[in-house]
């Protein structure tokens, strides 16, 4: 019967992953946007069921959401500035100049990390960065030293690891670009400089959005790895944890987890009048 | 989880260290707060037969069964005994028993004091008919009937075990040795950027213990009852404190591989910490400040739809027995609550090492208790700040 009528086949097939995008995406986002407008009891934690704007009031009027919010978004920009610049060689390696069997290789390597414990990798840092982890190690004979927990720490950490999430989509980005043009370019004179410059970052740039896009949009919602390396700093993640988990306020909470949704928001449709989205 | 506490002897030596010279200094044994008025849940009025299972909300070590260490076993007894199986889960900070206790799927859970009133305050817990926990009435007197697990004379919970927070410091790169928290709350500190500090809301009440001692003119009699003024007074220490710190900690382990690694080299720590720090051989020692201290205490409540309320009580008069808590509390580094339990520990000395039964050190105890808006203190004329207002005040120190 499925056989006969392909709309029917169609809307089975597409049904649910449709409702697992409306319901557990979207109506949860809408959901956490509700319950940021009620209000909450102090004490016994309660959510008390009225329309108010008191979350949002708080969240503009009290500074110290507006410094976390601030420095969120500067670690959350340069640990994607971090990705782009370490990323770029490795994948155009991995895709221009490596044997395929080295190829192979290296893409198992970029992707090892991923099987490997979020707390393991964040607690390896913070050994790391000890003052006589490692690096303190290391530098200590040159007259350096660990930075320190710290936001450099979180950022290093960060940027650490959401690295494949950089380096795969610049990686098939690359590989897309067909090697003739490299070559139209070299014949033409330009330097291995000039075709980077013009012809290579033009071609992948949609690559380097979609990368950014995770690594940005991860680290605006982590509060872990601040917690471990971050010394006494703290992120919006942090702020949203705190109100869910020790003061309760689970309206605040989700007033707080709009402003990463906002941001992203406005990341998304920025990128997408550079007409990037369309090319992923 | 394999940071066990190892404590005994290790313990010893470093409470001992703290003996209190000093005498109490602070009034907290009078609980006269007019207090709020809970939730009507109804009281267990008379035992019947057991349901066969309990589940237990507890915090790590409070439950062991001899799976992970076989010394380590208060729960198989009690299997055997009342045939109710034993379903355990740890939690790893009071706000999270708090939201775990919302689910309403645990039968008894063993609060500290800054969660207790939250969840009466809630109707997530029922009141404790004592009559019915024939272990009751060994209990310290001095832990009866207090601001942390009573209401208005209604006890909601049996006292299980206490303890206070500690000034640790490493003895090889601290020196001279401290001997008050001024040493971790004033500006200019030789240690900046390796201190450390409890990262909760509840350590505000630290900053206004310091305070009470160093400002008096604040009028802070209680550091758990904070007008809007004396707050503010906390949060500005605090935020001086802040250009100081090395790192604000709430995961033990994090906190103890910190003093490990000398990250950390004095700071807020528990017993439990410092002994196993002490266990890898990492030189640090630990004192109760004559100033004294914030500390903690634990109670086990019941929750108020416990579907196997018979285990439930069953498990209350278990955990309070005396050689049950001899055990438990030896193996975790605490006064037990049980006055009787002092005969059967391994270290004949351990319940005087701990002071489990010196009420005067009891009273240089400011134990965690929920802030709330009717003054703990007393004080009628002014509204003061509640936990609420404390994690919104605990955010902007850490800015």
């Amino acid at each position: 019967m499925l056989h006969r009528h392909p709309g029917l086949r169609l809307s089975l097939l597409l049904t649910p992953p449709i409702l697992w995008l409306g319901v557990a995406y979207l109506a949860a986002l809408g959901a956490m946007f509700m319950t940021s407008l009620w209000g909450q009891n102090d004490f016994t934690g309660k959510i008390e069921r009225v329309w108010t704007l008191d979350n949002f009031h708080d969240l503009f009027t009290i500074g110290v959401y507006k410094t976390v919010t601030v420095r969120t978004l500067g670690i959350a920009v340069l640990v994607t500035i971090v990705d782009a610049v370490v990323a770029f060689p490795i994948a155009l390696y991995m895709a221009k100049v490596a044997s395929p069997r080295l190829q192979r290789l290296l893409v198992i390597a970029v992707l090892m990390p991923l099987w490997a414990s979020y707390l393991v990798k964040t607690y390896a840092w913070r050994g790391l960065l000890s003052s006589n982890g490692l690096i303190a190690w290391i530098a200590q004979p040159f007259g350096l030293d660990t930075p320190g927990y710290g936001l450099t720490a979180t950022i290093i950490t960060l940027s650490y690891l959401w690295l494949p999430y950089m380096i795969l989509p610049l990686f098939a980005g690359l590989e897309r670009l067909p090697n003739s043009l490299l070559e139209a370019s070299a014949d033409l004179g330009a330097s291995g400089a000039r075709t980077l410059r013009t012809v290579v970052l033009p071609m992948v740039f949609p690559a380097f959005v979609a990368g950014s896009i995770f690594t940005f949009s991860l680290t605006l919602g982590d509060y872990i790895a601040v917690k471990l390396v971050g010394g006494t700093n703290q992120m919006l993640g942090n702020v949203v944890y705190d109100n869910v988990g020790a003061a309760n306020n689970l309206p605040f909470a989700s007033a707080v987890a709009t402003i990463p949704v906002v941001l992203v928001l406005v990341y998304l449709s920025v990128v997408r009048r550079t007409g990037a989205l369309e090319n992923l | 989880m394999t940071a066990r506490p190892r404590f005994r002897m290790l313990a010893a030596g470093a409470v001992l260290a703290l003996v209190a010279a000093g005498c109490g200094s602070s009034d907290s044994g009078s609980d006269n707060a007019a207090g709020f008025t809970p939730p009507d849940i109804p009281m267990k009025e008379s035992l019947g037969a057991m349901e066969g299972e309990i589940n237990i909300l507890a915090w790590p070590y409070y439950a062991e069964d001899g799976t992970s260490d076989p010394n380590a076993d208060w729960v198989t007894d009690y299997e055997k005994a009342t045939g109710c199986k034993a379903n355990v889960k740890y939690f790893k900070t009071s706000d999270d028993a708090v939201t775990l206790m919302k689910s309403g799927d645990w039968d008894v859970v063993s609060a500290s004091g800054d969660a207790t009133l939250r969840m009466i305050a809630a109707g997530d817990v029922a009141p404790v008919n004592t009559d019915l926990v024939p272990n009751y009435k060994d209990v310290q007197p001095f832990l009866k009937d207090r601001l942390w697990n009573s209401v208005n004379g209604q006890m909601y919970g049996i006292p299980h075990g206490w303890g206070a927070n500690l000034l640790m410091w490493r003895t090889d790169k601290v020196s001279p040795a401290p001997t008050s928290w001024s040493s971790v709350f004033e500006p200019n500190s030789p240690y900046a950027g390796k201190i450390t500090a409890y990262d909760s809301p509840i350590y505000i009440a630290d900053a206004a213990l310091y305070l009470m001692n160093t400002q008096p003119d604040l009028g802070i009699t209680n550091p758990y009852s904070l007008d809007a003024t004396q707050l503010a007074a906390a949060v500005a220490v605090l935020k001086t404190q802040k250009a100081e710190i090395g790192e604000y900690w709430s995961d033990y382990l994090q906190h103890i591989q910190s003093f490990h690694n000398g990250d950390s080299v004095i700071g807020t720590t528990w017993q439990s910490n410092t002994n196993a720090l002490a266990a890898e051989k990492v030189p640090v020692e630990a004192i109760l400040p004559d100033e004294g201290s914030t500390g903690w205490i634990d109670t086990w409540m019941v929750g108020a739809n416990s579907p196997h309320s018979n285990c439930a009580y069953a498990w209350l008069d278990h955990i309070v027995s005396p050689k049950t808590q001899a055990a438990l509390t030896e193996y975790y580094g605490e006064a037990p609550a049980n006055a009787k339990a002092c005969q059967y520990t391994a270290d004949k000395n351990f319940c005087t090492t701990f002071h489990a039964a010196d009420a005067a050190y009891v009273d240089k105890i400011w134990y965690w208790t929920t802030p709330i808006s009717q003054c703990l203190d007393g004080r009628t004329d002014v509204k003061c700040t509640d936990y609420g207002d404390w994690t919104q005040a605990w955010t902007e120190v850490k800015g």
